[in-house]
């Protein structure tokens, strides 16, 4: 299997990426400069956290009108998985590739702490190693990471089976104390319609070992490594 | 022309006798761009001038030391070709006008004196005070500054893995923002500031030149009046993209060997960054000030050379190697550009609109600064105040849940949830126990790192105060099984000029010295910031230390977490039951007197020592420091962390109040599985050292016999809920 | 020529930095305040081009990049 990761010059969550794929993968992917306008031959585009261009505008908005993505909404249309985490999910939602939008967290503040998830909906390549209405732990870390779309996008969402991750409790209860940004619904990641984008703001290559404080995110990328090969 | 007056002099903080000494060593009068050279070089930030006699006095050698203080910042050899670089840094005076930008452009500062020695950054902390809690000013400068050091390290992706901040009314105008930085380096690859070769190119590479920070660096030599508000367009506003540019594109270029010195413009910008370099070298410098990129128009040579924009560094290169560098930096989408070379007159020469904007010799100029043995008074040290001088109270329980949920010891996490603090994916040892860990990437090593002071301490008795910063970082580090090798200090005191302030400078030295040498833990970068007063009324003398160390297999490390039920709890070193300067009597009896704890540094050392080796062996689950709120405070932590409670025993003839809430130094809580407790005993008993079994890790509440019983569920909601509840005041956004 | 772009969250987006704002406000005892809007201004230099040109070119500006559109409305100015 081969994939690959688009580096943006702030993008900050590349390498952790790498790690996590290398690890599950047992080769490295290949790291894809953002000024490139071809994409190697790859099996999984994954896009990174960090702050791509900075986000002075809008988190992921510059990122989303840059030459690399052109290529990545392509490939994506084409059935190419894409993985896109944190500022990847903030980037492909001002792309349009996955609907609605990312705010600013309704505290205000950055937030960086392991938060509960459940599984909400049934998507063999991502969550197939998973068992649907199974609750696992990421790390979120953000500023902007509180989704958003309007009523009927929400409503869409919800009822093709696009919600992928809701923020919930330990036991898995969807309260608002679990919701570390204040996201509609307690989203955290979605899917587009054809299943074959996911874009979430927690980070599961955050909890590949128990020296890092949980093995989840290690079982994440098992699974989507042996779902593609 | 501009003419040099009294006024002018005085304005730019130069004393009559430092003006007459700029007069004898140019042989004429300075015009403005010079005097303002003069000024900021001779500053106190720049110049150390009040504590370069003291700081000379500290350990700062040792096998494992590779680049002692002098540098941007300090080297030591972690094994393997690799090096640990790291530094901590001051923005107080910049943080309490903006707390945001302040606090931002702090930790961008530091990050930039670790990244140009070659390291990467790894790890970052911060050392912070505040005034009190209740202070009308306290909510909306934690929130700025909280939210700038999380700003621009977010955006970096270095992790800010911790720090200590603390609150007393000693800051209510002057709060302390303290930035450390630790980096990672092949001890091959490691880059210092000394230009050399004449003829070769001098560099500027980053971001313009805005008219930005002017005279920051003699703001940060100045006391505060309440005009200070007044001084708010001088502080500068960071870009942590730019700065992330400039690292990788940094990090680029010293992969190839075209770098043959390199300096970041921090305090006094492109001044003190170039006659550092050429005064290291040996070597005069040509600029042409009509080459540096400028942001704004119709700057003069003056702000030129004064301005502290953020974000640039001055580089060296080898001859005919400009065209690879410039390849590099624009591939970052950063200023390059060539804007002068390295001469052999001794003299640093500025011209501009083909004009000389200045010139001026190099060595006097640097090395004929000023150096002051300003006069001192020793602090007489407070009297001990013993258990039976404070009254017992009625409920030790109330007086633990009181303490857990005091401005001291309350939970920070409501401020590192805004750090991110896994980023980098190396981070073993989140931020809330006694030291920090983050993996060497890619090896079994890990680094500890952790930032100590207690400023009452300090302040009752500087010496002991000095000694006990060193000795509590010394055992942070060893509480999680590792080695502790070297820190960095940044010196946070009141005016200098002032005997008694001066006193409390020296006292902490003294103090600091003696603990780093009987350690071996010496000192390898650091950073003074005098003159935190406002109208008249010094901080709290605050010697904040940074401490780093290293596990060899970081399989091996402890945290302070009780693990498991059954688990024997057992006290190493001895409780002596003096209570002076605890929080005990600050919180519950509204006293801040006395001498603060003894510090017995041969005992710190014996008992940290056998500790690290029983660690090392694997007889130990779970390991803390005593520190704030004695061996009460420490276990209700433990508690907390591992979210089961103990039953707890303890056989002393202290009373309770002062066994429990004491804070004796040399001591550690520690956890061993009963099959192992005679083992450990025996070793310790061997050695002479104290080690007592005070209980069973067990059920969900702490249990003292005959003391008290609450629920860790109840310890934890205090602990957890006061900061929190500070922050959510009005006015704290 | 210069344009200046006004951009807002819609309503019905939540606003947290407004929130906060108007929070702020009354906690200073501006009790007159009962809500407020954080929004940005962006300030274009343009080169001299016809009038109409400029705006639609600024307009497409404003859909491509300057605002996204699920959650932002702009407005546009053109100032001489």
């Amino acid at each position: 299997m081969k994939a690959a990761v688009i580096v943006f010059p702030a993008s900050n969550c590349d390498r952790d990426l790498k790690v996590a794929l290398a690890q599950a993968m047992g080769r490295d992917p290949d790291m894809v400069w953002h000024g490139d306008s071809e994409l190697p031959e790859t099996d999984l585009i994954a896009i990174p956290g960090g702050f791509s261009y900075g986000d002075y505008l809008r988190a992921g908005a510059m990122a989303a009108n840059s030459p690399i993505m052109r290529e990545v909404v392509k490939k994506a249309q084409a059935g190419t998985p894409v993985l896109a985490i944190c500022n990847g999910f903030q980037i492909a939602t001002e792309t349009g590739m996955l609907p609605g939008a990312l705010l600013r967290n309704a505290g205000q503040k950055f937030v960086c702490r392991d938060v509960d998830l459940l599984i909400t909906a049934r998507n063999e390549r991502f969550v197939g190693g998973f068992e649907q209405g199974e609750v696992v732990r990421f790390p979120v870390a953000h500023h902007d990471g509180n989704y958003y779309a309007d009523e009927e996008t929400l409503h869409e969402l919800e009822g093709e089976g696009q919600v992928a991750f809701k923020y919930a409790s330990a036991e898995g209860e969807l309260t608002d104390a679990a919701n570390p940004n204040g996201s509609l619904n307690n989203i955290a990641g979605i899917y587009n319609k054809a299943g074959n984008v996911l874009g979430l703001m927690p980070h599961p290559e955050r909890l590949i070992s128990e020296e890092l404080g949980g093995t989840d995110g290690k079982r994440f990328f098992d699974h989507l490594v042996n779902s593609i090969v | 022309m501009t003419e040099i007056t009294k006024e002018i002099v005085a304005e730019h903080g130069l004393t009559e006798g430092e003006y007459e000494e700029v007069l004898r060593i140019l042989g004429r009068t300075p015009n403005l761009t010079e005097l303002g050279i003069f000024s900021v070089m001779w500053s106190e930030h720049c110049s150390y001038k009040s504590s370069k006699k003291w700081l000379k006095t500290l350990p700062t050698e040792a096998p494992w030391v590779i680049c002692g203080p002098g540098e941007n910042a300090g080297v030591i050899d972690i094994g393997d070709g690799q090096a640990a670089i790291f530094k901590m840094e001051s923005h107080n005076h910049p943080s309490f006008i903006e707390p945001y930008q302040g606090a931002a452009t702090g930790v961008g500062g530091i990050m930039r004196d670790v990244f140009t020695m070659g390291a990467r950054p790894i790890a970052n902390m911060n050392a912070l005070r505040f005034g009190r809690p209740d202070h009308p000013k306290t909510g909306h400068l934690v929130s700025g500054v909280i939210a700038g050091i999380a700003g621009y390290g977010n955006c970096m992706g270095v992790p800010t893995v911790g720090g200590e901040t603390n609150f007393h009314a000693a800051y209510d105008g002057n709060i302390l923002v303290n930035a450390m930085t630790v980096g990672l380096a092949e001890t091959k690859k490691i880059f210092y500031s000394a230009a050399a070769g004449v003829g070769n190119p001098v560099v500027y590479v980053g971001s313009k030149t805005g008219r930005d920070g002017i005279h920051g660096a003699t703001m940060a030599s100045a006391e505060f009046d309440d005009d200070s508000e007044e001084k708010r367009p001088t502080v500068q506003v960071g870009d942590p993209f730019t700065e992330k540019l400039l690292l990788e594109a940094c990090l680029e270029l010293m992969a190839t060997d075209a770098i043959v010195a390199i300096q970041d413009m921090g305090a006094a910008g492109l001044t003190s960054s170039s006659f550092e370099m050429a005064d290291k070298g040996g070597v005069g410098i040509e600029l042409n000030l009509d080459h540096v990129p400028m942001r704004e128009e119709g700057m003069t040579p003056y702000e030129i050379m004064l301005s502290e924009s953020q974000e640039r560094m001055l580089m060296v290169l080898k001859p005919g190697r400009e065209e690879e560098a410039r390849k590099i930096f624009e591939k970052w989408e950063l200023d390059f550009a060539v804007i002068g070379k390295v001469t052999d007159t001794g003299r640093m020469v500025l011209t501009m609109n083909g004009e000389v904007a200045a010139d001026l010799p190099v060595a006097p100029l640097a090395d004929a600064a000023p150096e002051y043995d300003r006069p001192w008074t020793k602090t007489e040290p407070p009297a001990v105040i013993r258990a039976e001088d404070v009254a017992a109270p009625n409920d030790l329980g109330e007086v633990l849940l009181k303490l857990m949920g005091s401005s001291e010891i309350a939970s920070r996490k409501w401020i590192w949830e805004q750090y991110d603090h896994m980023v980098m994916g190396d981070t073993i040892q989140r931020p809330g126990g006694d030291a920090a860990v983050v993996r060497v990437h890619g090896t079994k090593k890990a680094l500890a790192i952790t930032t100590d002071c207690t400023p009452r301490y300090c302040y009752a008795d500087p010496e002991t105060g000095g000694a006990q910063a060193v000795a509590e970082a010394w055992r942070n580090i060893t509480a999680t099984g590792g080695q502790p090798l070297a820190i960095t200090d940044c010196m946070n005191f009141g005016n200098p000029q002032r005997p008694e302030i001066m006193g409390q400078f020296v006292g902490c030295i003294n103090g600091m010295r003696r603990a780093c040498t009987t350690l071996d833990f010496p000192v390898i970068s650091g950073n003074v910031s005098l003159y935190n007063e406002t109208n008249g009324t010094g901080i709290h003398p605050t010697p904040a230390i940074g401490g780093v160390g290293i596990l060899a297999d970081y399989a091996k490390m402890t945290t302070l977490a009780f693990k498991s039920e059954g688990d024997v709890v057992l006290l190493l070193g001895d409780l002596s039951g003096e209570m002076g300067q605890s929080l005990y009597l600050r919180e519950i009896e509204g006293r801040e007197e006395g001498a603060p704890p003894r510090v017995d540094l041969e005992k710190e050392r014996k008992h940290g020592d056998y500790l690290r080796e029983m660690i090392n062996r694997g007889h130990v689950t779970a390991a803390h420091d005593m520190s704030d709120g004695g061996l009460g405070v420490a276990l209700a932590e433990m508690a907390i962390a591992g979210n089961i409670g103990a039953s707890i025993r303890l056989e002393t003839a202290i009373p309770p109040h002062a066994a429990l809430f004491a804070e004796d130094q040399a001591c550690y809580v520690i956890t061993v599985k009963p099959e192992n407790v005679e083992l450990v005993r025996g070793l310790a008993l061997a050695d002479d050292i104290p080690l007592h079994i005070i209980g069973t890790i067990g059920h969900t509440e702490l249990k003292i016999e005959g003391c008290l019983t609450i629920s860790v569920n109840d310890l934890r909601d205090v602990h957890a809920g006061w900061l929190p509840a500070l922050m959510s005041r009005p006015g704290s956004e | 020529m210069k344009a200046r772009v006004y951009i807002s969250l819609k309503n019905g987006v939540l606003d947290p930095q407004g929130k906060a704002i108007s929070h702020s406000l009354q906690g200073l005892g501006f009790k007159n305040v009962l809500d407020a809007r954080q929004g940005k201004t962006i300030d274009l230099d343009l080169k001299d081009m016809d009038r109409a040109a400029a705006e639609a070119e600024v307009e497409k500006m404003c859909q491509q990049l300057l605002a996204n559109t699920v959650i932002e409305n702009y407005t546009i100015e053109m100032l001489d």
